[in-house]
């Protein structure tokens, strides 16, 4: 639990496979949903009396309805392909966090009940009955994923180890086993609108603030509007974008670009979170009613666009789920895609010209650039493939001077994950998170020592946060983390001046 | 003894074609709720179908991955599918001229397959992730096949058998003539493998040769903004 004891892994100039060691993350356990939380996603409170058959049964509907788990259950060959790909194998030398070790543990259960070896010849092909133990590994190890997908570039069949990870937590949920951070937090969007309980008037406070701050500092009035009906564009951003460092720096970045462009916007009390934690557990019903809140505020403020901000899964979910689960988009100005990223927005400002930037203001920094997982395997931007890796590197070399990539082998579909994602970024799980930043660390650390990098920026409120918090571990300072809008806000010139009879009165407090 | 080969090839027969066709058909069927490429991944039809023939002849993602395991499944499959290629000159009568011309390339090939196999498996029992993951039903694949690679080079390259034989036996398959199976052991262990694989295969892990024409995030194409995606069980709740 959280203050637990572990040693935080050396760092090492190139990344090293391990040898295996069984059992190192065994006894990570976090904490189980209560059952208000478990009630409030419609899942049993509690543990259920007939867990194991109620588990076969979800299983066996699941394998109905998802190919992609029927397809990956079969498939594989076990040629090893995976084994030295994961993060949190690379920093836990665990087997059983190896992508194919941990779908293993479900794929033996699915040998047993599913298949005519498995049924007749269980030991031949390693299938075993489901145990309290499996369940306990399952809880274990599943909530040791971070559905970054890694794996699933470098398999021959493309078996995703999310979607299994996101299968057995649906399973678990099902047998009333949820996990607390995430299932609490979904309900918290369900009743509030975002993950963070934050109320309208928090936010409507906050971003007044925000006004005031960029009224002190550059004199120009930025509006950061909130439900304001009529707006040309929704802004979806992730609630961490409204307090937390750096995230807040790229939320004032986003309102100067808006400014600038000249294009009216507001951000919903509603839909005041892009992130949609629904997928995390694999469940369709809830990612569903997350994503219709996005649809109803769009519709209640009449806008033309909708535009998200810097979230990683939120963009999966945006870009190839949201047309799915809350389309069709048809009330929407079709000449613009639907969501757009603010990176593909602020790119296409660019190059119409319309944002001027001084890009010394960023001097004091050199910056690398990290692929948060969902963007980079899930997701794109722009029209071509891999524009998700082009665009925001486009927008950040528009407005810095210092730029230098990492290691080929860590960036773009083979980045690594931050070590935070897929519903683990809780400090019950700290271990496993500070371990599996351990390749991403490496990396970091290797292009500041050769190249001269101080900065990492990111375009995802998850891996913001678990930056913050695991760059100390590895002797490095957790200011080391900056938000891409942050860097486009530092540099962006505001030529749109407020006019003097405009000018907002924020009294003389002292 | 003959009718008894003859017997089990006609199950194995029909055990692999109806055990390959229901995965099939489930595959097919199973719908694929959600947008899940791994990106980057091709806009387009076309772009998919270079994409699933990059992965299906070169092994594309794990040429990125280790490139041990590629050159030794590569060699494998590839020295497979030539001398499988080879093997249809005793189903066909005449033979086709490409199957003519690919005789001593398919001829050689065997020594590829079974490099590779023999690859495999030093890497699976040597390489202690690979090691780990591995069930007794992985290893009994890799010697399978590897008797199977083996009997038949013995027959090509040292005791030949009569081959004239083998074809009658098996062309007269189609036309219920029969034919006698010469009787060399060799030759009755290779058949009897084969028989072996046949019939397991619709059962097992070589389940990915379907598998890999149907994994959503290798065969999808990426155009979720353009064109909604929606499966029945899913429409369902909007109905509601």
């Amino acid at each position: 639990m959280a203050g637990a004891e572990f040693e935080t892994p050396e760092l090492s100039e190139h990344i090293e496979v391990p040898e295996l060691v069984e059992g190192t993350m065994e006894h990570i356990t976090c904490f189980v949903a209560k059952p208000n939380h478990q009630e409030d996603l419609g899942f049993p409170g509690e543990k259920v009396e007939n867990w194991k058959e109620v588990a076969i049964d979800k299983m066996g509907d699941l394998l109905s309805r998802y190919r992609s788990f029927q397809v990956f259950m079969d498939a594989c060959v076990k040629c090893g392909s995976c084994t030295d790909k994961c993060h949190y194998f690379l920093g836990t030398q665990d087997p059983k966090n190896m992508p194919v070790g941990r779908q293993d543990l479900l794929r033996k259960v699915y040998r047993r009940y599913f298949t005519f070896a498995g049924k007749y010849f269980p030991k031949l092909v390693g299938a075993v009955d489901l145990s309290e133990e499996i369940i306990d590994d399952w809880y274990s190890y599943f909530h040791q994923c971070s559905q970054c997908r890694r794996c699933s570039v470098f398999c021959p069949y493309g078996i995703d180890t999310a979607e299994i990870s996101m299968a057995a937590r649906e399973i678990l949920d099902s047998i009333g086993v949820g996990q607390k951070y995430c299932n609490e937090i979904i309900g918290k969007v369900h009743k509030i609108g975002n993950n963070l309980g934050l109320p309208g008037p928090a936010i409507a406070d906050t971003l007044e603030g925000l006004e005031e701050d960029v009224w002190d500092e550059d004199e120009v009035a930025v509006k950061y509007p909130l439900d304001v009906k009529g707006a040309d564009i929704l802004l979806v951003t992730p609630s961490a974008d409204f307090f937390a460092e750096p995230h807040v720096d790229g939320l004032i970045g986003y309102g100067k670009v808006f400014h600038e462009a000249g294009v009216s916007w507001t951000l919903s009390t509603t839909a005041s979170e892009a992130g949609n934690f629904g997928m995390f557990i694999g469940s369709y019903e809830n990612m569903r009613r997350v994503s219709l809140r996005i649809r109803q505020a769009a519709l209640e403020l009449g806008v033309k666009r909708i535009v998200f901000g810097e979230c990683g899964h939120a963009w999966r979910i945006a870009y190839s789920f949201l047309n799915t689960l809350a389309g069709p988009f048809d009330f929407l100005d079709p000449d613009y895609p639907v969501p757009q990223h603010i990176c593909e927005f602020t790119l296409n400002e660019i190059e119409k010209g319309t944002l001027e930037f001084d890009k010394s203001e960023n001097d004091d920094m050199s910056i690398t650039f990290h692929d948060s997982c969902n963007v980079a395997r899930a997701s794109r931007m722009g029209d071509t493939p891999g524009g998700q890796f082009e665009i925001p590197r486009k927008v950040i070399k528009a407005v810095v001077n210092n730029y230098h990539d990492m290691e080929w082998d860590t960036i773009h579909e083979r980045t690594f994950c931050c070590g935070g994602g897929g519903g683990l970024l809780t400090d019950d799980l700290m271990e496993v998170r500070v371990k599996g930043a351990k390749p991403r660390m490496s990396a970091f650390k290797n292009v500041m020592e050769e190249k001269g990098v101080t900065h990492l920026a990111a375009i995802c409120a998850i891996c913001k946060s678990q930056f913050t918090k695991v760059l100390p571990y590895y002797g490095m300072d957790m200011f080391q983390i900056v938000s891409v809008h942050q860097l486009v806000s530092n540099a962006i010139v505001l030529n749109r001046k407020t006019p003097p009879e405009e000018a907002p009165d924020y009294g003389d407090d002292d | 003894m003959s009718s008894v080969y003859a017997l089990l090839f006609i199950v194995a027969t029909i055990v692999l074609v109806i055990g390959l066709a229901r995965k099939i058909v489930q595959y097919a069927k199973t719908p694929a709720p959600l947008k899940i490429p791994t990106t980057p991944a091709p806009v387009t039809q076309t772009g998919v179908v270079f994409r699933l023939f990059r992965e299906v002849v070169l092994f594309e993602s794990l040429f990125k991955s280790t490139k041990w395991t590629w050159i030794f499944s590569w060699l494998f499959h590839m020295g497979l599918f030539l001398v499988l290629l080879r093997h249809v000159r005793y189903f066909i009568d005449p033979v086709w001229l490409p199957i003519q011309l690919i005789q001593p390339f398919g001829k050689y090939a065997a020594f590829a397959m079974v490099a590779g196999l023999a690859g495999l498996l030093v890497r699976r029992i040597f390489v202690d992730r690979v090691r780990y993951i591995s069930a007794p039903s992985d290893y009994l694949w890799l010697l399978i096949l590897l008797m199977i690679g083996m009997s038949g080079a013995m027959m090509t390259f040292v005791i030949h058998t009569d081959v004239v034989a083998v074809k009658q036996f098996f062309t007269g398959f189609w036309t219920l003539s029969g034919g006698e199976l010469p009787m060399d052991p060799i030759l009755l262990i290779h058949l009897t493998l084969v028989a072996v694989l046949m019939i397991l295969l619709p059962f097992s892990k070589l389940l990915h040769i379907p598998g890999v024409f149907f994994s959503p995030t290798r065969n999808q194409v990426d155009n979720p903004r353009e064109r909604r995606h929606l499966v029945d069980w899913a429409r369902k709740f909007e109905e509601s």
